[in-house]
């Protein structure tokens, strides 16, 4: 196998990562779409790399898909969607990032452990990356579920799909093609929905704060 | 132990005494440089030093003898610190005294004298100072100890001299868990030597300095000592830096020609360095000292990354 093309994966899977714990500990909302952004540059990176090194040509399909989508299309929207709501420059106040990162590398730590013995079974030339692939995925939830504004909610529900497509590269080469097509366009779609969920939010309660939604109202 | 270590060993103590200042001074001329003002020459320090340790030094009525012995045992904690780490040569007889960790152990004994003495005289600017002194250092401390646990899982040893040769002997890869240890590393030694991001040296009497506040009371060549001492330990951590992640052109035992080149090589090295810290620390910010934590919290997370990438990926 091509030496230097594995370590270009498990330079690009290394670089996930970091970006992983960079979005985790981000306060602002416009740095956030902007490593959402390099996240999909770098996913690009690797989808193209491990196209090259195995000579599967609809990896190259799926790269460009990736690119389309998640460096230009989808951070376009982000940017947009923030102009129009007026939450440029918000910053989320209430996350202590000395703890959030504590938590991370236990997520890692349990992250690599579970995917070790999958690893075992799995013949691709990135298969180590698997355990980096499945702590992106679980730094996303855990970006889920201690944010409180809307927008870093579906920047973390974006960003778990990224982890995913990794995990799928990584671990056997890619989905089927109509798979990778349908998760695209559920991605686009679903961005779509909750944007227009943000402006209804928004209207509703005047702030993306969505602890406003926990109460029952009854009017 | 032969003669030539012995020689190797006594070069690399001259070479540090002498070098730690010219680096200081060649950090501060292009720092003044960068920031457009006129530099400072580069013996700038020999001459400071001079001036000090020709001026009387004044004590404190209260002063105990802990204050009065501090700066030596903070100074020769330095220079043991910067004879240990691979600067010209592996072969250095003093090396087994002190592998990775205890390399540690020494930048933490001289902190827990160079803050007991601050807080011998109780001015209060003392006290602050070793209190933040010690956050810092307990904070940075557990960041320094993972990179150098990188660099040894990936050479098998925790002595420093084995360290730079297995890494300096390998061929060249990409190798994500060294980067990550690198930058891990820089973060930690521009808050262990009291640099921008953490704190200003050019300052004096300001309410937010840390290890000039340390040294407030020290003078004449009480204060020469701990300046150099000072200078030392950014020249310490320099080559620690040069050593474990561009460890080329440090001469191995019974190496006669390298060892000739080790020195402008290191020259060449520590330039190069003093530049890049000189441009870090005039496009950063000093941040608030309670922003500091997650600025350490940063390293650490980098350093353990490191650590796991390398044992999840081998590399």
């Amino acid at each position: 196998m091509n030496p230097l093309g594995t370590q270009l994966v498990n330079l690009f899977a290394s670089l996930l990562l970091l970006i992983a714990f960079a979005m985790l500990s981000q306060r602002r909302i416009v740095t956030l779409i902007n490593l959402f952004a390099l996240q999909g540059l770098v996913l690009t990176g690797s989808t193209v790399t491990v196209a090259y090194v195995t000579g599967q040509g609809h990896l190259y399909y799926s790269g460009a898909i990736t690119f389309v989508l998640k460096v230009l299309v989808l951070p376009y929207i982000l940017h947009r969607l923030i102009r129009r709501l007026n939450v440029k420059w918000d910053i989320e106040t209430l996350i202590n990032i000395p703890t959030m990162m504590l938590v991370g590398i236990v997520l890692v730590v349990f992250a690599f452990n579970l995917a070790l013995p999958i690893s075992e079974f799995s013949r691709s030339i990135a298969r180590g990356t698997l355990g980096i692939a499945l702590a992106c995925v679980l730094m996303s939830f855990l970006m889920m579920i201690t944010r409180s504004k809307a927008v870093p909610q579906v920047i973390g529900f974006l960003a778990m799909e990224n982890g995913l497509f990794f995990a799928a590269t990584s671990a056997t080469y890619g989905m089927p093609m109509v798979v990778e097509l349908g998760i695209a366009l559920d991605v686009l779609v679903g961005m779509v929905i909750l944007g227009v969920f943000l402006f209804q939010i928004r209207e509703q309660f005047d702030s993306l704060d969505i602890h406003h939604l926990e109460k029952l109202k009854d009017e | 132990m032969n003669l030539e270590g012995i020689l190797a060993q006594l070069a690399a103590m001259l070479v540090a005494l002498m070098a730690a200042p010219l680096l200081m001074g060649w950090v501060n001329q292009w720092r003044a440089l960068l920031q457009n003002r006129r530099p400072p020459p580069l013996l700038q320090q020999f001459r400071a030093l001079h001036k000090l340790f020709w001026k009387e030094s004044v004590m404190a009525h209260e002063a105990t003898p802990m204050y009065r012995v501090a700066p030596y045992a903070v100074f020769s904690l330095m220079l043991l610190a910067a004879m240990i780490i691979p600067t010209l040569s592996t072969n250095l007889p003093l090396a087994p005294a002190a592998d990775a960790i205890a390399l540690v152990g020494l930048f933490a004994l001289a902190r827990v004298f160079i803050s007991l003495a601050a807080m011998d005289i109780g001015t209060a600017f003392g006290t602050l100072g070793a209190r933040r002194e010690m956050l810092i250092g307990f904070l940075a401390e557990p960041a320094f100890l993972m990179v150098l646990f990188t660099a040894s899982l990936i050479s098998n040893s925790t002595s420093l001299a084995t360290i730079v040769e297995n890494l300096g002997q390998r061929q060249l890869t990409i190798q994500p868990s060294l980067a990550f240890a690198g930058v891990a590393f820089t973060m930690v030694s521009l808050a262990e030597n009291a640099r921008i991001p953490v704190d200003n040296p050019a300052t004096h009497l300001e309410l937010t300095m840390i290890h000039e506040a340390l040294l407030l009371e020290y003078s004449g060549r009480h204060l020469a000592l701990m300046e150099w001492a000072a200078a030392l330990k950014l020249f310490a951590y320099s080559c620690a830096g040069l050593a474990l992640f561009f460890p080329w052109g440090v001469a191995r035992e019974n190496d006669h020609i390298a060892l000739l080149f080790a020195l402008p090589v290191l020259a060449a090295k520590l330039a190069a360095g003093g530049i890049a810290l000189a441009v870090i620390e005039t496009i950063l910010a000093k941040m608030r000292i309670f922003r500091v934590p997650e600025f350490l919290a940063t390293a650490f997370l980098l350093g353990v990354l490191g650590l796991l990438v390398h044992l999840l990926l081998g590399a």
